[in-house]
């Protein structure tokens, strides 16, 4: 059974109606938010909890608990909810249509986290990149503290909140939340070493919660439909709606939001039109963002998109973008150019992701052409190994993962590659003592 | 981490000063933070020099006098100016061209033929490779890092615009269009409403309140 239409939370995700205010109330929203609020700050984080929502950024971590991490009184400094739209993960485009189609969502939502956080402002750090969505996403704001629903008594709930936009400039890296707050202070986007965690010191040093755009946008549909609405769609521990991106080598790639744990191949052929050249021409899906590692067809064929079932497959669900790739990809250049991708993207402040990730682009470099030996494979799994888990940050981690997937699936794929290449032009020079060049 | 020019390979202005326009929207930025947080506003006025600069030269890059400009307005260091200008990939420290060609190269548009995009951009644009200029200071090419558009790829940024869906044929279309002077609308190039399936929504056909 798919979502049906009257299950979806963002009935605008394709823009084909009005955003602003009066289309976004006939459609539902701002409807009874001041009530909501009433019911107070507890109900509102156990209403969360209840309803299952894991963070939608990519980590799923639960959202009712980390709100509750917050101070329940202000010691004197503010609170402040971060909403995070650097939306970076390659794979990954939803944030950018709830910022585009649907910013009441999370304007909404905002207002509804603030409360239930103590925080009477708000920043929503949207990447450099979206700058038309951005200028949507304020002319909404605009309305909404014009028609009195943010600001002082917002809403008519006795709250005053603030929002802002703040725009990033270009780095995946601000996209994790300790570095996305030191760039929203005006700093390098260098993630700070945990604890303490943003809700004890987080922006400008006080107690501060960042979370996904998707994830503070579904809380006011939760909150007005109940939390066992939410609840009652995908398994246990996995619940909810969510939109995916389907993408890659499909017929029609699209973004759509569907109940969690549906199947992988009924998602890409119920809505994204089948794999390009058929199910039998698929090779292989990144399930979840560049970082999450890739699952052969075989695990493809019966794998159901949740946090979950994902793991058992050493994946994950991540941000949900679905990368499809069919039996003409070239996966080891596929799984290259990530790796280019977070050379390029790391921020220099911890040595193993400085020097791992520009050795690991190098290295699979050489494995795209086969300039290898076979016994080099393995000692990329061990460097891998070595970078993952010793940095203070995950980009380093969400660097290997997908190398580790390539020589945990397609080993065979990186062998014929390096024969292939010792056929044709011999032995490679330099070989295994200069693999760090 | 961004490769960045240094002060003495690039002609710098003799100085910069912002202009009305700029510091009406300095005023408004420099609302939204706390007070003593101003620091929090780089980002945005660096934004605010390359505007300007944009409407002054033509071209959208953000000199080191501009960077001192900030600085000042902001009460900072300038050496903290300059490592934010150079650890974000969005400011040009040096000068670009009229059109910034920006093609995403990353796995998700190069599956779907971004390679193409930027074999076109070479060929109608008569730029020599990525990090370089027209000669006639029309377009600068770049490839940039996912710009998350990736139901819609493969993506060719001009400016602050994506066009959505590209192949050889229409990135040389568009950039011919851009020589002309026209400026065609941003978004998918084959008709598709923004992110949904190719062919029309499947799905929120049934929206209540519509």
């Amino acid at each position: 059974m798919a979502l049906s239409d009257k299950d979806r939370i963002f009935t605008n995700l394709y823009g084909q109606h009005d955003w602003r205010l009066a289309a976004a109330r006939r459609r539902g929203q701002w409807d009874g938010t001041g009530g909501l609020i009433a019911k107070g700050r507890d109900w509102i984080i156990e209403e969360v909890k209840n309803s299952g929502l894991r963070g939608r950024g990519g980590a799923g971590f639960p959202t009712g608990l980390k709100w509750s991490f917050m101070p329940k009184q202000s010691d004197g400094r503010p609170h402040y909810l971060v909403v995070n739209s650097d939306e970076s993960e390659p794979g990954t485009c939803k944030d950018r249509d709830i910022l585009r189609h649907d910013p009441h969502t999370l304007i909404e939502g905002c207002l509804i986290a603030g409360v239930a956080m103590g925080a009477h402002a708000g920043y929503i750090y949207v990447r450099g990149e979206y700058y038309n969505e951005h200028l949507v996403l304020q002319a909404a704001i605009d309305e909404a503290y014009a028609a009195g629903l943010l600001g002082p008594n917002a809403c008519g709930s006795g709250w005053d909140f603030d929002l802002y936009v703040h725009r990033g400039a270009g780095a995946y890296i601000c996209g994790e939340e300790t570095a996305l707050i030191e760039s929203l202070e005006g700093k390098k986007g260098m993630p700070r070493l945990k604890p303490p965690f943003p809700a004890a010191v987080g922006l400008y040093g006080c107690p501060s919660t960042v979370n996904n755009v998707e994830t503070i946008a579904v809380v006011p549909t939760i909150l007005r439909r109940g939390a066992a609405w939410f609840a009652g769609f995908g398994r246990p521990k996995n619940a909810g709606t969510k939109i995916f991106c389907i993408q890659g080598h499909v017929n029609k790639p699209c973004n759509v939001e569907e109940e969690m744990s549906i199947p992988l191949r009924e998602l890409i052929e119920r809505h994204a039109g089948g794999v390009r050249g058929g199910w039998d021409n698929l090779l292989a899906v990144i399930p979840g963002g560049s970082s999450t590692p890739l699952i052969p067809k075989a695990v493809c064929d019966d794998v159901l998109m949740d946090f979950d079932a994902l793991r058992e497959h050493k994946t994950g669900l991540g941000t949900a973008g679905v990368i499809v790739m069919d039996k003409s990809t070239d996966l080891i250049k596929a799984i290259a150019r990530l790796s280019a991708f977070y050379k390029h993207e790391s921020c220099g402040q911890c040595t193993p992701c400085r020097e791992g990730m520009g050795w690991v682009k190098r290295m699979m470099d050489r494995m795209v052409e086969g300039r290898a030996e076979v016994a080099e494979i393995d000692v990329l799994e061990q460097v891998t190994r070595q970078i993952e888990g010793h940095t203070i940050c995950a980009l380093a981690d969400g660097g290997v993962w997908p190398v580790q997937g390539l020589i945990r699936h397609f080993r065979p794929m990186m062998e014929d590659r390096i024969a292939a290449y010792k056929a044709a032009k011999g032995s490679p020079q330099p070989t295994l003592p200069m693999a760090a060049e | 981490m961004v490769e960045v020019s240094t002060a003495n390979e690039v002609a710098q202005p003799a100085s910069f000063e912002f202009d009305a326009e700029s510091n009406a929207a300095i005023e408004t930025i420099l609302k939204r933070y706390p007070p003593g947080r101003q620091a929090s506003a780089v980002i945005p006025l660096l934004y605010v020099v390359q505007r300007q600069m944009k409407r002054q030269t033509d071209s959208a890059w953000v000199p080191l006098k501009g960077m001192d400009a900030v600085a000042a307005r902001l009460g900072m260091a300038p050496i903290r100016v300059y490592e934010v200008a150079s650890f974000y990939f969005m400011f040009n420290t040096k000068p670009v061209g009229r059109f910034h060609l920006q093609v995403c190269g990353t796995t998700p548009c190069w599956l779907r033929g971004s390679d193409e995009v930027f074999h076109a951009c070479k060929d109608a644009a008569h730029v020599a490779g990525y990090g370089q200029t027209s000669e006639d200071g029309m377009f600068t090419l770049s490839e940039v890092e996912c710009l998350g558009g990736c139901v819609n790829a493969p993506i060719l940024q001009v400016d602050d615009d994506y066009y959505e869906d590209m192949d050889y044929e229409r990135t040389v279309q568009l950039i011919e269009a851009l020589r002309r002077g026209e400026r065609p609308p941003p978004g998918s190039t084959i008709g598709r409403q923004t992110s949904a399936p190719e062919g029309g929504p499947q799905t929120l056909l049934d929206v209540p309140g519509e």
